[in-house]
């Protein structure tokens, strides 16, 4: 078991810098996910605290020690990769005993752990075959075992999820997060969907241009997004940002008026779900143009002050195309934000 | 009642078999004429290889094989030098197969893996060589090699065998390894391996059938190239160089029996690698 | 790419580099000096030499003539070949081996071949005999009949090294999308338009690669022509085996040496400014 700190991490790729001085900790026994789109540093960042890729500047220290130098072997990590690099010339067993033959375990020793991680991974039945009878989620599994089975001071993953269709995603996501649970392995995860960010992990360092824009609890970064980037890349839909004016702290639409945190140029971001139903008149004005039925909620596309927001409405609401609605609000759950910065400047 | 008639009329049948049947029928005649076209030549030499003197002066020729025995093979395998040449090509094949992947697989492994400064220049190097009649450069090594030592010796011959398949070895391997994932031998690293391990662990026995494939052309590269092995040969011929220095002065039947010799092992040879034969020529041919 | 071990791939390309400096380049060099290498000084005695020699032009109109007969022949030849073997449904790697087998045989061993068909007493006069076409065993690879013994020749080469052609069209053929002949189909392009439309302009690359390897190689004839017609048909390379083995001429021998490497090279710079590719132009 082991903390990780990445401190003050530079990455570049001839003239483009793909990390910008990025730091983190990651505390002993923690699961950390690092979420973000494609291209945003996520993947880089974690092939540096592997050995896998050399930083240009900064450290990582993993349990206090500096790795910075160190190839991959000799860091103490475990990896499963995204396309799970599960050897196609090595049966499952073999797979999983790898990292342990390297290590030169006695062999009852590397049965012993072999029969473990794969027990926790319910592939005891596929031991003796070859990969590439395995279908992807079995595949998982056996990249999983294979990094547990070595009882890593940390333990990396790249998108593991990735290749795996949505329904043995969600399957696989439920069961990981219980396998990661019971090995209780300090673990950095990194993901672009954020469903298994928000499901799996501890705290999410949500990850944009080669920064962290947020680091925290996977509520707290959802309700109280630090920039508009994390606000409208956590969520389904996507948080709604209304550009405003701010006069003397107050914010007019229609018939409420809003306190702001700031004068001038403002956005308002709106949870969709943070909005209830009312009629015409009441609350903020809202224009319906489309109206999706999702089973479990109603999707409504429209306008608030002429611009783009999508709301969700419970799956009984009786709403229309077309039709003019009023949005209750929590003043509380909502986000101001810096129309120039783009960071949040403050709630309710 | 229209909608029965065209369902039936429009069977579910494959594309090819779809053709009409007189294309059809012209499709295969090509093709069996091809066939006999590259196979007559082989069969006749055949014949002449086992028809020993007899067959050679029979007039008019029977195309079915009559009086084929074993003996005028093994005769001609008798003659003082025949044996030595056999013995010399498979020595100068096997030194090109060696060199040709001990040097090329690591210039392919770099250029499948790295992005280096002076790659393309490298490329180029191995492109070039293929722009020249290579064999010719036996021409001037003739002195050299005699001052080395290396003059009149199947390893010499098969030095220069190796600069004709070395610039495939490189980028055969190239696309070989590059066909190997590189997350493979990441997760080899990661769980303990040097690169050194990792390649030998991982990376290798993925590529193996790959670089037998590589291996076998460079075997028929140097088992079948004449001009440098004529030059650079006088006593230790190669058989190549062995057959065109008797052309003129040796019966036909011998001749065919060493022809026949020739060509054995290539066609063997290109039967093993014929499943790698397009993917590795599409390479190589970039 | 880790940057890491930057001297990695130099000490991988370093082994391969030194041998063809050693053999390919230095060689490249010492040919072009002993062309020119007279005594102390430089002169183009060998190259006078070389072109006053009775059977330089000779050498250089067949050599010329071979391959200006023989490469569209391999091209036309391999383009059918794959065209057909695409079109089979069942067999198709079968025919495939046996149309690629002579890719494997050695020139002297084609010569060969091809000399047990069309020797005096050979299959194909045997043939020519039951149809009542000739008196008896007749030559045709002497020095008398310069025709036939050029046609045996062509037909040697031919049969060869079409082969190789068809590999290369083969994968090139591979690399093309079905669904660009099938898109055209849907247009309502019959088979010759979609061929001439879609098949050959994507298959430039390879056809431009088949090219130069074919002619380079054609430049090269040698053992096919000595195992058919001995001194009767000089070619370029066979006359440099000659200047060296026989005459013991050094000089001369280079000489033959660069011209056959220019006249290569022009061949590769003529194709490549004919055929370029546009990368944009391909999928």
């Amino acid at each position: 078991m082991a903390d990780i700190v990445v401190d003050q991490v530079v990455k570049e790729f001839g003239s483009h810098q793909a990390l910008k001085r990025v730091s983190l900790t990651v505390n002993d026994g923690e699961l950390v996910a690092l979420l973000g789109p494609s291209g945003c540093g996520k993947t880089t960042l974690l092939r540096i605290i592997a050995g896998l890729e050399t930083q240009t500047d900064g450290r990582v220290l993993i349990a206090g020690r500096d790795v910075s130098r160190l190839a991959p072997r000799k860091r103490g990590i475990a990896m499963v990769f995204q396309n799970y690099a599960v050897f196609p010339h090595m049966t499952v067993f073999e797979n999983v005993a790898f990292g342990l033959r390297m290590k030169k375990a006695s062999g009852a020793d590397v049965k012993r752990k072999v029969e473990r991680a794969a027990a926790l991974l319910h592939i005891e039945p596929y031991l003796d075959r070859y990969p590439g009878k395995l279908s992807g989620g079995q595949r998982q599994r056996v990249a999983v075992a294979r990094a547990l089975a070595v009882e890593p001071a940390v333990l990396l993953m790249d998108e593991p999820l990735s290749n795996l269709d949505a329904l043995l995603r969600l399957e696989m996501r439920t069961e990981l997060k219980a396998v990661l649970r019971e090995a209780g392995t300090t673990t950095i995860y990194v993901t672009h969907d954020q469903t298994e960010a928000m499901g799996l992990a501890d705290r999410i360092a949500v990850m944009y241009g080669g920064k962290i824009d947020q680091i925290g609890a996977p509520l707290e970064v959802y309700a109280t997004p630090a920039t508009r980037f994390v606000g409208g890349f956590l969520g389904s839909p996507p948080m709604n940002f209304i550009k405003l004016r701010s006069k003397e702290g107050t914010v007019q639409l229609g018939s409420t008026s809003l306190h702001a945190p700031a004068n001038g140029d403002v956005e308002l971001g709106l949870r969709g779900e943070d909005a209830g139903l009312a009629p015409e008149g009441t609350g903020l004005p809202f224009q319906v143009r489309v109206v999706e039925p999702m089973g479990s909620h109603i999707l409504l596309t429209g306008a608030i002050e002429g611009q783009l927001a999508r709301i969700v409405a419970p799956p009984t609401a009786q709403v229309r195309p077309g039709e003019r609605l009023g949005l209750t609000v929590d003043p509380a759950r909502l986000t101001w934000i810096d129309a120039e910065t783009g960071r949040a400047i403050g709630r309710g | 009642m229209t909608v029965m008639v065209s369902e039936t009329a429009a069977p579910v049948r494959p594309r090819a078999m779809a053709l009409p049947s007189a294309r059809r029928l012209l499709l295969w005649t090509g093709l069996a004429v091809l066939i006999a076209w590259v196979l007559v030549p082989i069969y006749f030499v055949a014949l002449g290889a086992f028809g020993g003197r007899m067959g050679v002066f029979r007039w008019p020729k029977s195309i079915w094989p009559s009086d084929v025995s074993i003996a005028p093979m093994q005769q001609f395998l008798a003659i003082e030098g025949v044996f030595n040449a056999l013995v010399n090509s498979c020595i100068a094949a096997g030194f090109t197969v060696l060199f040709s992947l001990l040097l090329g697989a690591p210039a392919g492994y770099a250029l499948a893996r790295y992005s280096f400064r002076g790659q393309n220049a490298f490329r180029l190097l191995v492109l070039l060589t293929r722009a020249f009649p290579l064999a010719i450069l036996a021409l001037p090594l003739t002195v050299s090699f005699i001052r080395l030592g290396l003059y009149d010796t199947p390893f010499g011959v098969s030095l220069i065998h190796t600069v004709l398949a070395l610039p495939f070895a490189a980028l055969v391997t190239q696309s070989l390894f590059m066909g190997v994932p590189r997350e493979y031998e990441e997760a080899a690293w990661v769980f303990g391996c040097t690169r050194f391990q990792a390649f030998v662990k991982v990376v290798l026995p993925l590529a193996l059938p790959g670089l037998a494939a590589a291996a076998i052309f460079a075997f028929v590269i140097s088992w079948n190239e004449v001009f440098a092995a004529s030059i650079l040969t006088v006593r230790e011929r190669t058989l190549t160089a062995y057959l065109l220095k008797i052309l003129s002065e040796s019966p036909l039947h011998y001749r065919f029996a060493g022809g026949f010799i020739l060509i054995v092992p290539s066609v063997l040879f290109i039967f093993a690698v014929r499943r790698y034969l397009f993917a590795v020529w599409g390479i190589a041919s970039k | 790419m880790p940057t890491r071990a930057s001297f990695a791939p130099y000490a991988l390309i370093a082994p391969s580099v030194l041998f063809l400096a050693a053999l390919f380049l230095w060689p490249l060099v010492q040919t072009i000096w002993l062309s020119i290498a007279d005594g102390e000084g430089t002169s183009l005695a060998n190259y006078e030499r070389m072109a006053a020699d009775l059977n330089f032009s000779l050498a250089i109109r067949n050599t010329f003539l071979l391959t200006a007969v023989v490469v569209p022949i391999q091209i036309a030849l391999a383009l059918g070949m794959a065209v057909m073997v695409s079109k089979l449904e069942k067999g198709r790697d079968l025919a495939l081996w046996v149309l690629t087998i002579p890719l494997g045989i050695s020139d002297l061993a084609a010569g060969l071949a091809w000399l047990s068909l069309l020797q005096n007493s050979g299959y194909l006069n045997s043939a020519l005999y039951g149809l009542g076409l000739i008196p008896g065993p007749t030559g045709w690879l002497s020095q008398e009949t310069p025709f036939t013994l050029f046609l045996g020749i062509a037909l040697a080469e031919v049969w060869r090294a079409t082969a190789i052609v068809l590999v290369i069209l083969i994968a090139g053929l591979q690399l093309i999308p079905k669904e660009f002949a099938e898109a055209a189909e849907v247009f309502g392009a019959k088979p010759w338009t979609r061929f001439r439309q879609i098949t050959l302009p994507l298959l430039r690359p390879s056809l431009q690669s088949a090219l130069i390897l074919r002619t380079v190689l054609a430049f090269e004839v040698f053992a096919v022509v000595y195992a058919l017609g001995g001194r009767n048909f000089p070619v370029l390379v066979g006359e440099a085996y000659t200047w060296q083995n026989d005459n013991q001429n050094y000089g001369v021998a280079a000489a033959y040496a660069v011209l056959i490497m220019v006249i290569s090279l022009a061949a590769t710079a003529v194709y490549l400014r004919l055929l370029r590719v546009n990368p944009e132009q391909l999928p």
